[in-house]
């Protein structure tokens, strides 16, 4: 009925400006419902959350109302923010470390396999080694408990980016690379024009995955590790805070880290799609 | 070196082919380079698991020629071309560029162009960067390269289109880009490895007029790789028919037009006896492959 009064109503436009103005409602309505829902869902967990607390009277020591975190994270911001940027340094420098390594040493051992063979079984080992029985170990040979942490992050966030960008690099068409060979191209115009570009969608998803990763491998290893003090990251502050039973405040550094993980998926994801959505399937839109 | 084009040789005016190889023929030693692009001489191919793809294979190019390569699936038509482009080299037997001037590599500089079966394109990289490619690599500037790049474009009816992604484009139209990338260097050889293979009927006709009057402007050397009769047929002025196991050719003929190559030449009595005489050549290799296994 609706559909048939509206058709009416623009007849005289012509049919293309019918199906425009008909395109666009539905746009504007699905990017208002894609930003929307995300955050009415969100607000309902909180809600519940709070139903919980309140009907089932749970005491504050046990589980804190969310109102409590909001005011632990206020109240407290002066111990927790200092420990946020321990965390948030640890965090990228690991990763900017892990992408310069891990970009650069798929660049070396792409180069022959020779060095592939004799490079990869480090790789592999340092890979299935779980990170947390390393992290005693490098608190004891590094100079410092920050440099500790900092290495843990690192080899965590590294591999992914390393075994992304090493199939990327060798993923390339090999027409491409015929192409470049009949034209002359030196070693280092392939890799520019065409090794690089064509391994973007692949350090896009090893940019993600370290991106995660490296915060995670930063909060487990002060874990294991077990700073303090000065140098004290989220993870100290979360296990401090339980010790002395002071919930809001743990629950507050826990949502710091939340926020953290948050922005650091989004960050990498809109990276990708920068790099990504002029050309290749996983960042774009199809129309058909 | 950049190419510097020959005058444009028109098929068509002058000399026919046939008379071309009839003059040539008493020529010395000295004189037939200038008329040859490339040669093969005795050129085999083994593959290192044992396939011979080509044995003995000999061909002379001629200049301004359209030459299509014809033969069965498998016949070695691919391994000749890329053999002639200088990827992979071959197991015996050379490739000599008499009027080239050859690289470090043994390839004529900036002589060849290639259109592979696919585009092959850059997917991250837009109409105008894709058949920027070649002259990049030479080392010229994007703003130097303009004026090659949209004519090359021009040529092949794709103006308005310097600014799209490869993804956005039709199979004929990524086809025309590619071979805008291979004539952007002003290439005096063209090679095409069965470029319309995968096109439909209307496509590919229309795109064979496009090679075609391309050909006639340009005067290049076009060397095309076809399993197709009526095509090879219809673009050429030699065609080289291959037989496989081994691969060899076993077939030249020069195909004679008394008119344009146009859509009436399509469905003209001339055309059907070429394409006769073409595909018993065909049938005739086809036979002698088979009995070779
Ligand atoms: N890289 C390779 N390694 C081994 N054998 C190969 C290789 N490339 C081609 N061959 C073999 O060489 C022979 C000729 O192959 P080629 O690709 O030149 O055939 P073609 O005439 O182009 O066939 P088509 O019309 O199907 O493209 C085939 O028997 C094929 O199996
Ligand atoms: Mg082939």
């Amino acid at each position: 009925m609706t559909d048939a009064v509206q058709t009416a109503n623009i007849s005289e436009a012509g049919t293309d400006s019918a199906v425009a103005i008909a395109v666009a409602r539905t746009g504007t309505a699905e990017k208002f419902l894609r930003i929307v829902i995300p955050f009415v869902m969100v607000a309902l967990a909180i809600g519940l959350w709070q139903l919980h607390i309140t009907v089932n009277e749970v005491p504050r020591y046990i589980m804190p109302a969310p109102g409590d975190v909001i005011a632990a994270l206020y109240t407290d911001w002066g111990t927790l923010s200092p420990s946020l940027l321990v965390t948030l340094r640890i965090t990228f420098l690991a990763l900017a470390i892990a992408l310069v390594g891990g970009v650069g040493l798929a660049i070396i051992l792409v180069q022959s396999k020779w060095i592939e063979l004799a490079i990869f079984p480090f790789a592999v080992i340092l890979q299935v080694t779980p990170m947390i029985a390393i992290a005693p170990l490098l608190i004891i040979y590094m100079p410092d408990t920050q440099s500790a942490l900092l290495t843990c992050a690192f080899v965590v966030a590294f591999f992914p980016i390393l075994s992304n960008m090493v199939a990327g690099l060798k993923s390339v068409d090999h027409n491409l690379l015929n192409l470049f060979e009949l034209y002359g191209a030196s070693r280092w115009q392939t890799l520019l024009y065409l090794k690089l570009p064509a391994s973007l969608p692949y350090f896009a998803a090893g940019l993600r995955i370290g991106g995660g990763l490296s915060l995670i491998a930063a909060v487990v290893a002060e874990f294991a590790a077990g700073s303090a003090g000065k140098g004290a990251g989220l993870a100290f502050r979360l296990l401090e805070s339980g010790y002395r039973l002071n919930y809001p405040r743990l629950y507050a550094a826990l949502i710091l880290l939340m926020v953290t993980g948050v922005a650091i998926f989004a960050a990498t994801s809109l990276i990708a799609w920068l790099l990504l959505h002029r050309w290749h399937e996983s960042a774009m839109k199809r129309e058909n | 070196m950049r190419a510097i084009l020959p005058a444009p040789l028109c098929p068509k005016s002058g000399s026919s082919i046939l008379t071309d190889i009839l003059e040539a023929a008493p020529e010395t030693a000295e004189t037939t380079p200038e008329r040859t692009v490339v040669s093969m001489r005795n050129v085999s191919k083994l593959f290192s698991n044992g396939t011979l793809a080509l044995k003995d294979m000999s061909l002379d190019v001629r200049r301004g020629e359209f030459l299509s390569l014809l033969g069965p699936s498998g016949c070695g038509k691919s391994t000749a071309l890329r053999i002639i482009a200088g990827l992979g080299a071959a197991s015996t037997g050379v490739i000599d560029w008499p009027s080239s001037r050859i690289n470090a590599k043994g390839l004529p500089e900036g002589d060849v162009g290639f259109v592979f079966q696919e585009p092959t394109l850059m997917p991250w990289a837009s109409v105008f960067d894709n058949v920027y490619l070649p002259l990049r690599l030479n080392g010229m500037s994007k703003s130097g390269a303009r004026p090659r790049i949209m004519e090359a474009l021009a040529s092949v009816g794709l103006s308005d289109f310097e600014k799209s992604y490869p993804r956005e484009l039709s199979g004929g139209m990524k086809m025309r880009v590619s071979i805008a990338r291979a004539l952007v260097t002003k290439p005096r050889l063209l090679l095409m490895d069965e470029p319309f293979a995968a096109l439909d009927e209307i496509t590919r006709q229309k795109l064979n007029d496009d090679v075609l009057r391309l050909w006639r402007e340009t005067g290049i050397t076009v060397i095309f790789v076809t399993h197709s009769v009526f095509e090879s047929a219809f673009l050429s002025n030699r065609i080289v028919v291959m037989r496989a196991r081994p691969g060899q050719v076993c077939a030249d003929l020069a195909i004679e037009t008394t008119g344009e190559r146009d859509a009436n030449y399509r469905t003209s009595e001339e055309y059907r006896a070429t394409t006769d005489r073409v595909s018993r050549a065909l049938q005739e290799a086809i036979m002698l492959g088979a009995q070779g296994q």
